[in-house]
């Protein structure tokens, strides 16, 4: 578990003092796949690295598994840090060392034999899809297949956590959508704990189980992604969840009847939801705001719509969580 | 008034075929051993002005890395030619003599180990800093940052500018025959200026340009060699 409380890191810069967070708390149970999202300066990177200590908080503490890690030595530190590894949005391969040797870097820092090192390095590269890219150096690959590399090297020391830090945000939406699937297979098959940040509302939909909205150095918002995605009650998580401005969406007279539908991976042969929904169920639905893209013919994004009345509002969402891939949330945003 | 007569092409060649050979291995002994000598001393400094900064992973007091940068900036300005008359005394002290081959390795060492110390410096710095803090997240020790990040990673730019360390080197092993350093320096000044013989001098400068051709090829060859960065 990964207690954050009361965190607050303070820059001294040129022009004076600049607070990248200011009393920033947070849980972060073992098993979860932890979201932190903001606009970029919102002190995502700054958070993340925290956790590890790469940068020393200001005040407040970290706690990984009731561990204070602030009273920590540096030697101490860097047992922690095999504990907690992180994986970055350059990817930060070693540009002279085969793909292989990349993996090894971790075991080789804390000296286990070669032999042994590269045989685990090997097992990893199977792990992550890429047994063929041994002897590839980092320039031979793709973005994609970079950050498997990155992951494989991350996952060598047998981590209980991995921090991301916008780790899909070089990388396609294809590959964005690859690379979250194996962060997914590996949380499932080696229950790792994931804390990944990112400014990208689609990442956070696709694989998070909880998110915190990070806005200006603090935590605007915070909980399952279900409901602060359905129900944003900040101004900085409307934003998220709106990018095209949430006061956009017309108001209603009366109470609000919108579902939100999150679309995550749904075959476009499935797509014409609207009108399937109207022809089975005969529930005619305005569209509000929608933002769809197609990633090797899957659909993501979210849509907003609005129904007519209380019992269609509830035939509407027991009709859309039937589909697979698909979420369906009211929504109440001028509530 | 230069005299550009030269000499009958028989003396220049018994000159050359008798003297050159040694001088040749004179020439190579002092360059080789200077800047072996010059790097491992120059190397560690190197590493200590990026390292030791404010910011680096093993950062030095402020007053230590000036005293360091204003030390190796005056090594760096005294014009050879001068460094060596004024080491004289060291030199003694050193090699028990101030002239010979070996008595001109200590002023080569002491003019080429900041030089070099400045060119690591620079390689170093080309270093990706995100790479640094990739390994400080996995639990690198500064120790191990510097060797297997921050020296491994910039090999290719090493054996770059080590090539610019060892043609300087060389080019200087030719200046320290004006004050009693032996090798391809010494015959062209012995011959070719004091005793007016232009072609035994222009035998020596053209072997001391294939000399810096062969390093610079060697060189430029190797890194490129050593660099996996593109493909």
């Amino acid at each position: 578990m990964i207690a954050l409380e009361g965190l607050t890191k303070t820059f001294r810069t040129s022009d004076g003092a600049v607070e990248a967070l200011k009393n920033v708390s947070l849980t972060v149970n073992d098993g979860d796949i932890y979201g932190i999202i903001g606009m970029s300066g919102a002190g995502k990177s700054t958070l993340v690295r925290c956790i590890n200590l790469l940068e020393r908080p200001t005040e407040g503490t970290v706690r990984i598994d009731g561990q204070d890690l602030c009273t920590l030595s540096e030697a101490e530190l860097r047992k922690v840090r095999r504990e907690v590894s992180m994986i970055f949005q350059s990817f930060n391969l070693l540009a002279q060392r085969t793909c292989l040797k990349n993996i090894c870097f971790p075991l080789e820092l804390i000296g286990v034999k070669k032999k042994d090192a590269e045989a685990r390095a090997r097992e990893l590269l199977e792990l992550v899809g890429l047994p063929d890219k041994a002897d590839a150096y980092p320039a031979q690959l793709s973005g994609g297949q970079k950050q498997r590399i990155a992951i494989a090297r991350a996952l060598a020391t047998d981590p209980k956590v991995l921090l991301c830090d916008e780790a899909t945000s070089a990388l396609d939406p294809k590959t964005t959508h690859d690379i979250l699937s194996l962060l997914r297979d590996l949380h499932n098959k080696l229950g790792l704990t994931i804390l990944l940040i990112t400014h990208q509302m689609s990442v956070v939909e696709e694989i998070c189980t909880r998110v915190a909205i990070l806005d200006n150095g603090t935590v605007a918002e915070e909980g399952p992604v279900e409901a602060v995605f359905s129900a944003p009650k900040s101004d900085a998580a409307k934003r998220l969840v709106f990018p095209d401005g949430y006061e956009e969406l017309p108001e209603s007279d009366g109470p609000e009847r919108r579902i939100r539908i999150v679309f995550r991976g749904v075959a476009t042969a499935n797509a014409p939801l609207i009108a399937s929904m109207a022809k089975e169920e005969g529930i005619l639905a305005n569209i509000l705001a929608a933002s769809i893209k197609s990633i090797s013919g899957k659909e993501y994004g979210s849509m907003v719509i609005e129904v007519a009345d209380e019992s269609e509002l509830k035939r509407a969402l027991a009709y859309l969580s039937d589909k697979p891939e698909i979420i369906a949330e009211e929504v109440r945003i001028h509530a | 008034m230069p005299n550009l007569a030269f000499e009958p092409l028989s003396e220049t060649w018994r000159i050359v075929s008798n003297e050159f050979p040694f001088a040749l291995w004179e020439t190579l002994y002092a360059t080789v051993l200077a800047t072996a000598m010059s790097i491992v001393l120059g190397m560690p400094l190197g590493v200590l002005l990026v390292a030791g900064e404010e910011d680096g992973i093993l950062p030095l007091p402020k007053w230590l890395m000036q005293v360091l940068n204003v030390v190796i900036n005056i090594l760096r300005s005294v014009p050879f030619i001068i460094l060596m008359v004024l080491v004289i005394p060291l030199t003694r002290l050193i090699v028990g003599k101030a002239y010979g081959t070996m008595a001109s390795v200590v002023p080569l060492v002491i003019a080429a180990f900041p030089f070099i110390a400045r060119l690591v410096e620079s390689s170093l710095r080309e270093v990706d800093p995100n790479l640094i803090e990739m390994a400080r997240s996995m639990g690198a020790t500064p120790f191990q940052i510097i060797t297997k990040v921050m020296l491994r990673e910039s090999v290719p730019s090493l054996i770059s500018n080590l090539t610019i360390a060892i043609t300087t080197i060389l080019g200087y092993t030719a200046m320290s025959g004006a004050v009693g350093g032996g090798g391809l320096g010494k015959l062209a000044i012995t011959y070719g200026y004091n005793r007016y013989m232009n072609g035994v001098m222009a035998a020596a400068v053209i072997l001391l340009v294939v000399l810096v051709q062969l390093f610079q090829m060697i060189g430029t060859k190797s890194a490129i060699r050593n660099d996996k960065r593109q493909r």
